[in-house]
């Protein structure tokens, strides 16, 4: 019982440690996938310049991106394979009886590719339909089942704030995105039918960018920016480019500073268990002083005695560890199943974990077995 | 150079530093110790009976004098050649057992093999300690805990601890001070019968009638020996024994 509790300092520790690993190993996987799941090296041109005296412009608001912004950078900047306009707003959408609430968003045809967005049935819209702003749709999967409830939707007709549109085809499922949102709730449309008939606006709230490699992309990024300012003479910036790289790297930033953090308070946690050995250590040390005298009278110089203890404060130590590290695995498959997160539980960190709790034992362990070592014999054996 | 002196102290002084005070606890004692030899070293508390005990045990050094173990002077030795010494040739029983009470009575005789120089296999351990308890008449309780055992028991648990490295001499401290008169008697048959075999034997006692047992006594006064003699009417405990099983049948009878 005694040896459990010792322990239990050690177990809590190096469970927090590796769960800390695990998750903040999982939270970088998925962070990683839906930052994917944006698309292959894309860059985003956002309305709004973060830079003009700490005020932000949100999205859509004061947008001068154009149309002709988008064809200026796919002539003048290198490497670009890709563009869309993009047009985001919101609306209830009508058909067969049922309505739902679901973001509308107009794109130009590229945007599947630069989305890296496959289709589940039916074809995307054409170039002559955005030229003739035309009354077709994309829709996701989730507002497939919500209008449609398992009927085929192709061919049949939606109302967009009572404008019918012909839905083309569905898209694949791509699930929850960076932000949270479910990405398949959403309804596509040309980007011309979304600013002339649905939306009423005169700019875009974005412009989406595909680059060749992901080599390019710093490059493109500055070009871009270049071509836009160019276009709007000595006027302060309003636009931001942003690049799909930056975006992942901040979202690992988070998971990184969440794993140091648990990590650290785990560490602490395994200080306070190796103290506890040391603890256990010293009252046992006192506690067996005549055996530790009878052993030197019988022959064991003062290193065996050390060795001794040694051995007895690591095992101890080690065994915590390895409980500590299932119960860190187990911690970790809990909320993975919970939290929806993967969890990866590396090798690295369970020999890491395995290494600190047999050098917590080792160094906490130290003072108690010297301190046995160098008993006398004689008062050790008239100890009562 | 094959001497035949287990023991040759000469001119033995130990002196305790007890803060302010000086103790003056062994004075001038120069005895010698040959083979076979069966002593007992008497002497009220404060005789320096003990202090003397430590030093022969080698678990002290004096502060004069010359101490030859088997030949070996012990002055030149450090605290680990000290505890080699200790565990090559000398057997330690105490008064109080001092078994490991969380091991068997095989783990407990094996253990004085656990810090040889260098190491005894694993079945050599074994056989060994059980050829011991054999010595001891314990063979059949090798695998019995100390608290499964009675205090006789436990005593030759020890003496075989004590014999199982054939050391030079066993050193036994009040041996039979926590037993009973029968099992005292007995205990000292296991002495005896060792002694036979050629073991050399010195044991601390007060007790008189537990010396008589041995064939030599030494009287310690104040840090000096007062006297040492050869005992002329020798206790034998087979003798004894049937002395008290009389005494025990005359008590029934009466009662």
């Amino acid at each position: 019982m005694r040896t459990l509790l010792t322990m239990l300092g050690i177990i809590i520790g190096v469970a927090a440690v590796i769960a800390a690993i695990s998750i903040g190993n999982g939270a970088k996987v998925e962070v990683e996938a839906r930052v994917a799941s944006l698309g292959q090296n894309v860059l985003s041109v956002f309305p709004g310049s973060f830079s003009t005296g700490g005020a932000r412009g949100g999205w859509g608001s004061r947008s001068t991106l154009t149309a002709e912004d988008a064809n200026a950078i796919i002539r003048e900047v290198n490497n670009v394979v890709a563009i869309s306009c993009e047009v985001r707003d919101r609306s209830q959408v009508l058909a067969n009886g049922r309505n739902w609430n679901t973001q509308i968003v107009g794109e130009s045809p590229d945007y599947l590719s630069i989305r890296a967005w496959g289709l589940a049935s039916g074809a995307m819209f054409t170039d002559s339909d955005v030229r003739g702003a035309a009354k077709v749709c994309i829709i996701g999967k989730t507002v497939a089942d919500e209008l449609f409830n398992g009927e085929d939707p192709i061919g049949q007709t939606l109302r967009i704030r009572d404008i019918p549109f012909k839905v083309l085809g569905v898209l694949q499922s791509k699930g929850v995105n960076l932000f949270g949102q479910d990405q398949d709730d959403t309804v596509v449309i040309p980007y011309t039918s979304a600013m002339r008939r649905v939306s009423g606006r005169d700019f875009l709230s974005a412009i989406l960018i595909q680059a060749d490699k992901a080599e390019n992309m710093e490059r493109i990024q500055q070009e871009t920016a270049a071509v836009l300012q160019q276009r709007r003479g000595n006027r302060e910036p309003d636009f931001t480019v942003r690049s799909q790289l930056e975006l992942a790297e901040a979202a690992t930033e988070t998971a990184k500073t969440m794993t140091w953090l648990i990590g650290g308070v785990a560490a602490i946690s395994l200080i306070v268990g190796g103290i506890g050995i040391m603890n256990i250590m010293l009252v046992s040390v006192t506690e067996r002083t005549r055996e530790i005298g009878i052993r030197m009278a019988i022959g064991a110089r003062g290193r065996d005695i050390l060795l001794q203890f040694l051995i007895e404060a690591v095992t101890l130590s080690i065994l915590g560890g390895a409980v500590g590290i299932c119960a860190g695995m187990l911690v970790s498959k809990i909320i993975s199943a919970q939290a929806g997160w993967p969890t990866v539980t590396s090798n690295t960190s369970i020999i890491v974990a395995f290494l600190f709790s047999a050098t917590v034992g080792i160094f906490f362990g130290f003072y108690p077995a010297r301190k046995a070592s160098k008993l006398d014999p004689i008062d050790a054996l008239r100890y009562e | 150079m094959q001497n035949d002196a287990v023991i040759q102290l000469e001119n033995i002084h130990k002196v305790y530093q007890t803060g302010e005070v000086k103790v003056h606890a062994v004075r001038g004692i120069s005895l010698t110790i040959t083979r076979g030899e069966f002593v007992a070293i008497m002497g009220s508390s404060g005789s320096g009976k003990s202090t003397l005990m430590n030093t022969i045990g080698c678990l002290d050094r004096p502060t004069s004098g010359k101490y030859l173990l088997d030949g070996v002077d012990t002055s030149a030795l450090d605290r680990d050649e000290l505890a080699e010494i200790r565990n090559a040739k000398l057997g330690f029983v105490f008064q109080g057992f001092n078994l490991l009470s969380r091991t068997s009575a095989l783990e407990n005789v094996e253990l004085p093999m656990l810090y040889v120089r260098h190491a005894v296999p694993r079945h050599e351990q074994v056989e060994r300690a059980m050829k011991a308890l054999e010595l001891v008449g314990l063979a059949g309780r090798a695998d019995h805990h100390p608290n499964q055992l009675s205090g006789g028991q436990q005593q030759r648990v020890a003496i075989a601890r004590a014999l199982v490295n054939q050391p030079a001499l066993l050193l036994a401290d009040e041996p039979t001070g926590n037993l009973d008169t029968q099992t005292s008697i007995e205990i000292m048959g296991v002495f005896q019968k060792l002694n036979d075999q050629g073991i050399t034997i010195v044991m601390v006692t007060h007790e008189l009638d537990i010396a008589s047992f041995a064939k030599r006594n030494i009287i310690m006064r104040d840090g000096q020996i007062v006297s040492d003699k050869l005992v002329e009417r020798r206790s034998h405990h087979e003798v004894e024994l049937a002395r008290l099983r009389e005494a025990h049948q005359s008590v029934k009878l009466s009662a």
